[in-house]
């Protein structure tokens, strides 16, 4: 489903520039707004369409698979923290999905390794990562494989 | 003044260059900052794209792939290994499988919501909330922010300062006294006319698989909705190739079985949903095929319906070539017989959770289902087994050959040689995708495995402090080689009056269709059904080295065109290395991916091995051999007889 934008609404922020994971987003320069300049690299994976403050990029199918007459149109709304999807069938069908994207807060919740101790050298040299043994929710040291699992002759 | 034909040349010095910002490196990036945040080393990380959503969690994900939980990891060993018939690195596998969870855990304290069993609801996976698992590897997560989510930490960790995005790595260069050794990178702005030269001690080249290096199903617009994510160009194996490092498995391919069209992923239907499968008359086509497996003796790796996934293509390829397609996927019975004991609120909230699997990670799959009016629950959906990937983290396992973890008991002398997920390149890393015989991993443990890179990249620059990088190349060849489209270009644009027909350069599109065109019809694709033999393979390493003496040919008209040259070149030198392997292994191991019609028998006496390769970007020339593998896991009664073969001599 190759994006495109609206005429109307797009204002060349250029937002979808930065996003596209395909480089394929540009800002037209006679226009001065966005399109999508190669639709057969898009992998319509909505990232612009999710970035874009205006609302004014959307997908229509692949043209060489898909039916015309559908939609699938999204709203990422990040202070909610949800994301919320209205497809419409080709039969003019409706349905609607809400789901949450996050449980926290933006940019809180994250690693804050300045707060741990400075790593020593034994630390250094062990095969543990930071925040093992307990991120792995296990008693002691790492998992190992105990005798009994060893192929006869590798070990032991 | 830069401009188009005159870029600005940008040059640093750091101590560790981390290639990519997908799950792999952000992993390292998060990882990275615990071990150097204290003796300040100089880090960057440099993505093609913006990390919030570049590689192929770009659209986010619904499931985690790799969570132990109450597993034993050495069971992951085993389930890892009979995907993979038979043939995987045990330790590194292992080594994932023991560190992976605290990923996750990390993942759900960042917050991403990670669906629980009733009852569990709120409750933390480290507090002993139970998942909802879809397979007794995977569990459910509302994913749509998978990405922004791991992006956010590792970009938190790093510092804005340290991040170079929309840069596009082209090659990596060794050292000036040590051929063995890297010792830099040159890349390119895909915003601005600048080049950027990194020298380093050490690097971890994370940039995904590669996609588009087969001819599509779709030939229109719908070439964009590749199964893999469009923008992995192959960049870690062919970087890595050039460098003189040894690759592994790269005859191994990704052949999902996907809806078809859209490749909506079909794990949670099969696992959660326990959708079946029939031909085009109804026919339980695995059932009755079940028997055509010991023919060629595949059926050695397979135990009742435990079997690797390429053996399930396999019969399901028989039913194609037989003319008893297409292949549908029961949906309507599935939901059904879920929705019999259920409330109409369950059965609503089922249907939910089948169109969500698909939105957050196919969005595509809705606007096909959308656009031809099925509604799942009352229609079924065709599937299709897609054109050829190489990867190295999902159910496929090319990639480099790496030093393991070494402390993992039995571990031989060649599976290990220092530093952890290191090349045979000193000081070359990688992980994720780059890492060959060791599948599985996933998005989670593609992130863990980034980690342990990250570590051990601490480690190698810390014992190698005081060597200077010095590159075997100058700058100025270097910016001259980057920007040779460019100028191919600027210099022959006006010989012609249209400016894409020309007989002095090639366009980069024209380029990708002809490799294509070649591994498609020579290297089993699509059209042949995956079918290959010697003489094909002839024919195409001849006109593979004339794609590759034409690579030098190659226009850019402006920047994005640049970057689709570089890629082109990138897939070239993956799909020659695909091919060489497929060459060299004279049996047919993974039945259902691809056949070699001259060697259609899994030959474990001669082929239960590695097949590694090196490259010489100088001269060419590959140079291919057996490596023994070695079982490190004791067979359980589970697996199939192929597991407990002996390895073949090498
Ligand atoms: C369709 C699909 C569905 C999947 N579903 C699941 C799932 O349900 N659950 C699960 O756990 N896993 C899933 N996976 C697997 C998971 O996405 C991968 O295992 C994981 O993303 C691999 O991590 P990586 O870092 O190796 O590659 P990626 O995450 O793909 O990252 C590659 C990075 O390299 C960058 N890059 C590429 N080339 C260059 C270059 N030349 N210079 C600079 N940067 C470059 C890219 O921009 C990107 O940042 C799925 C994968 C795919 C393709």
């Amino acid at each position: 489903m190759p994006t495109f934008v609206y005429m109307t609404r797009c204002d060349g922020c250029g937002h979808c520039v930065d996003i596209c994971p395909s480089d394929i987003m540009h800002i037209d320069k006679t226009y001065r707004r966005a399109l999508n300049i190669e639709p057969n690299m898009c992998w319509e994976c909505y990232s612009c369409v999710k970035a874009c403050p205006q609302n004014a990029i959307d997908c229509r199918g692949y043209a060489d698979f898909a039916p015309l007459g559908h939609s699938v149109r999204v709203l990422r709304e990040e202070e909610k923290g949800t994301i919320s999807w209205k497809i419409k069938f080709r039969n003019g069908h409706e349905k609607n999905f809400v789901s949450p994207i996050t449980t926290k807060p933006w940019g809180e919740a994250i690693p804050r390794l300045a707060d741990l101790p400075p790593p020593d050298e034994e630390a250094l040299n062990s095969p543990l990562l930071t925040y093992e043994p307990e991120a792995l929710k296990v008693d002691s040291g790492l998992p190992t494989i105990s005798k009994d699992q060893f192929k006869q002759g590798v070990y032991y | 003044m830069s401009h188009f034909g005159n870029p600005e040349i940008i040059e640093e010095e750091v101590d560790i260059l981390i290639i990519g910002g997908g799950m792999a490196a952000c992993g390292a990036a998060t990882e990275i900052m615990r071990w150097t945040g204290d003796i300040g080393l100089k880090i960057k990380l440099v993505d093609k794209a913006a990390m919030a959503r570049s590689g192929a969690v770009a659209m986010g994900l619904s499931a985690i792939n790799t969570y132990m939980g109450e597993n034993d990891p050495a069971d992951y060993v085993r389930y890892v290994r009979g995907d993979l018939m038979g043939i995987i690195r045990e330790d590194l596998v292992y080594d994932v499988g023991r560190h992976v969870d605290s990923s996750v855990h990390l993942f759900e304290e960042w917050g991403l919501p990670i669906w629980k069993q009733k009852g569990n609801e709120g409750k933390k996976l480290t507090e002993g909330g139970k998942p909802v698992r879809s397979g007794r590897w995977q569990i459910m997560i509302n994913g749509e922010s998978y990405k922004w989510i791991v992006a956010e930490a590792a970009k938190k960790s790093l510092g804005p300062a340290n991040i170079q995005e929309h840069v596009f790595i082209v090659r990596l260069i060794t050292d000036e006294n040590d051929p063995k050794r890297v010792a830099g990178a040159v890349g390119f702005s895909v915003r601005e006319n600048k080049i950027y030269v990194y020298k380093f001690k050490a690097c971890l080249l994370a940039a995904g698989g590669a996609v588009n290096v087969y001819r599509p199903r779709s030939v229109g617009e719908g070439i964009g909705r590749a199964w893999y994510p469009v923008w992995n160009a192959g960049s870690t194996y062919a970087m890595a190739a050039e460098c003189g490092a040894e690759m592994t498995l790269m005859e191994n391919r990704f052949v999902p079985t996907r809806f078809k069209d859209g490749y909506g992923p079909v794990g949670a239907w099969f696992l959660l949903f326990k959708a079946k499968t029939m031909n085009a008359f109804g026919e339980d086509y695995q059932a009755k095929n079940y028997g055509i497996l010991a023919d060629n003796g595949y059926d050695a790796y397979a135990a009742g319906p435990k079997m690797g996934t390429c053996l399930r293509n396999h019969m399901m390829i028989k039913e194609m070539k037989d003319g008893r397609g297409p292949i549908f996927i029961d949906t309507p019975t599935a939901m059904a017989n879920l929705a019999k004991n259920m409330t109409p609120e369950e059965i609503k909230h089922l249907e939910a959770e089948a169109w969500e699997d698909f939105l957050d990670m196919t969005i595509g799959q809705c606007g096909v289902w959308a656009g031809e009016n099925i509604e799942p629950d009352k229609e079924m959906s065709e599937i299709m087994p897609s054109e050829p990937y190489l990867l190295g983290s999902h159910a496929g396992c090319a990639g480099l050959w790496v030093s393991g973890p070494g402390d993992i008991p039995g571990t031989p002398d060649h599976y290990h040689w220092g530093y952890n997920r290191m090349t045979t390149v000193k000081g070359l890393f990688t992980a994720g995708d780059g890492v060959g015989a060791s599948g599985h991993k996933f998005s989670s443990g593609s992130h863990v495995e980034g980690r342990i890179a990250a570590k051990a990249m601490v480690q190698f620059v810390l014992d190698n402090k005081d060597w200077k990088p010095r590159m075997s190349r100058s700058t100025k060849e270097l910016a001259e080689e980057v920007y040779r489209p460019v100028k191919t270009f600027l210099k022959y644009k006006d010989y012609t009056t249209a400016i894409d027909v020309n007989p002095r350069y090639i366009t980069p599109k024209m380029y990708q269709l002809r490799l294509q065109k070649i591994m498609d019809e020579y290297v089993a694709g699509i059209s042949t059904l995956y079918q290959t033999n010697a003489k094909m393979l002839e024919i195409a390493e001849k006109k593979l080295e004339m794609l590759r003496e034409d690579g030098g040919k190659m226009r850019a008209k402006d920047l994005h065109e640049l970057l689709r040259a570089w890629e082109n070149y990138h897939r070239m030198i993956t799909a020659t290395a695909h091919m060489k392997h497929i060459q060299f292994r004279e049996e047919s191991r993974y039945p259902g991916y691809y056949y070699r019609t001259d060697f259609m028998n899994i030959d474990d006496e001669n082929w239960k091995c590695f097949v590694n390769s090196t490259y010489n970007r100088d001269t060419g020339k590959w140079t291919i051999k057996k490596v023994p593998y070695v079982q490190l896991v004791k067979p359980d009664d589970s697996e199939p007889e192929g597991i407990k073969r002996p390895a073949a001599k090498v």
